[in-house]
């Protein structure tokens, strides 16, 4: 066998790699001039490299083909994603700002009052049920995972997820037909997410979370953004959020209804 | 999430790590799709960031995961060469079939570094983070893998087969 380089694994592959700066590679230069097998060695591993390359180099060129393009979103949904994003980019700013109040103040963070927790509460429900509708309205093949078809099945296992028993709007009036369902994780444990449909294929979401006895219920409030219009209340425990993209204007007798539904 | 633009511009590199991975252009295409797919359901976990290397991870774990479904990672001499596991096709030429035998000889963990080094030209601290492995197993995987492949490809270890089937050699 020849000698032990005076060099690692590390440097001699990165020599064959060009990955070595001037003086690394002058050294390892150095010593293969004196070590002829190990030089003949290390070049044929560079030849390796050369001729994976030369190889495999056809693929980069080659048409990709259709059903490889096609696993990818379409326009619609990455407008969707793009929505999303927005909401998580809001959502941090929002969090910053809100510490840098507080850190201004007194250097000691101290425990929230509930004032601040439930004026920020509202806020994170939006953003969740805005998420929530990006992420599955788009979806063609899995949109719910209990159909409407089941609805009594979709109540009662909803129900018993979330500890109440759920009721679910009809929207037929206002044009939307119930999809079905699905359970969600939340910030406050299982909720739940009714999906609609318009003819035209156009989905509303209600989302519907338990949240903490304490919480005193709100007024009804609208957020939008980037075309995601969410109107949410929270009303005797549980939060509710309404969510399409569609204008406030066009979503609102909706929600009307909706929240003339759920309350008492 | 990455764009439409970003991913579509990946699938070539995709393809051609899948293909000398793989060996086999069908079962590459299948890879990269699954990939692809993989890493649409998971792109909440997606930072701005590399996309190469993320989806490179993607591949790797799909691929891990293949290898071990199928128990395929055998070590295998360097004068044991498969007999014909590579499909080899018309518009193959003799240099990638021979590339192909080669490289599918490797165990695949040895593979898979050589590849993402060699021909993909990852910066080593990369591959390790790919590969889930610390960069030193990354390095001696490299050693092991280049000086294997160099006796396959030329032609070294050359006692006579038993089975008297014709064997590959590199003729230049």
């Amino acid at each position: 066998m020849s000698a032990k380089p005076p060099f690692t694994d590390a440097d001699l592959n990165a020599w064959v790699d060009g990955r070595l700066d001037a003086d690394g590679r002058a050294a390892v230069d150095a010593w293969l001039t004196a070590h002829p097998e190990r030089a003949r060695e290390l070049e044929d591993w560079r030849k390796i490299n050369d001729r994976l390359r030369t190889a495999y180099e056809a693929r980069l060129h080659e048409a990709v083909p259709t059903h490889l393009k096609t696993s990818l979103p379409r326009r619609r949904h990455s407008l969707q994603v793009a929505a999303i994003v927005g909401w998580l980019a809001l959502g941090g700013l929002i969090g910053a700002a809100g510490g840098y109040r507080y850190g201004s103040r007194e250097a000691p963070a101290p425990a929230q009052p509930s004032a601040t927790r439930s004026a920020a509460a509202p806020m994170d429900l939006a953003r969740r049920a805005a998420i929530a509708h990006a992420v599955y309205s788009p979806e063609q093949r899995h949109p719910v995972e209990v159909g409407a078809d089941q609805e009594a099945h979709l109540v009662a296992w909803l129900s018993k997820r979330l500890g109440t028993p759920l009721r679910v709007p009809q929207l037929d009036a206002q044009g939307y037909h119930l999809v079905g369902g699905r359970l969600l994780a939340t910030d406050a444990g299982p909720g739940a997410q009714f999906m609609y449909e318009d003819v035209t294929g156009e989905r509303l979401t209600l989302y519907v979370s338990a949240r903490q006895a304490a919480d005193t219920g709100t007024g009804f409030r609208f957020a939008e953004e980037q075309g995601i219009a969410v109107f949410y209340w929270v009303d005797r425990g549980f939060a509710y959020a309404l969510s399409g993209k569609a204008t406030r204007e066009v979503l609102l007798p909706t929600a009307e209804a909706v929240y003339r539904q759920l309350a008492p | 999430m990455p764009s439409q633009q970003a991913l579509l511009a990946e699938i070539p590199r995709l393809r051609r790590y899948a293909r000398a991975l793989t060996g086999d252009a069908a079962r590459a295409d299948d890879l990269v799709q699954d990939t692809l797919e993989r890493a649409l359901g998971k792109w909440l976990l997606w930072r701005p960031g590399n996309l190469r290397a993320w989806l490179m991870t993607m591949m790797h774990n799909l691929f891990v995961n293949e290898v071990r479904a199928a128990s395929a990672i055998e070590y295998r001499d360097d004068d044991d060469l498969p007999d014909a596991p590579v499909r080899a096709r018309q518009t193959d030429g003799l240099e990638l079939r021979d590339l192909d035998r080669a490289l599918q000889a490797l165990p695949a963990e040895q593979r898979e570094v050589l590849l993402l080094v060699g021909l993909e030209e990852l910066a080593y601290e990369e591959v390790a983070r790919i590969t889930g492995v610390p960069v030193g197993t990354v390095m001696s995987r490299l050693s092991r893998a280049r000086g294997r492949l160099r006796g396959l490809l030329s032609g070294a270890a050359p006692h006579p087969t038993s089975s008297g089937k014709p064997r590959l050699r590199v003729v230049k």
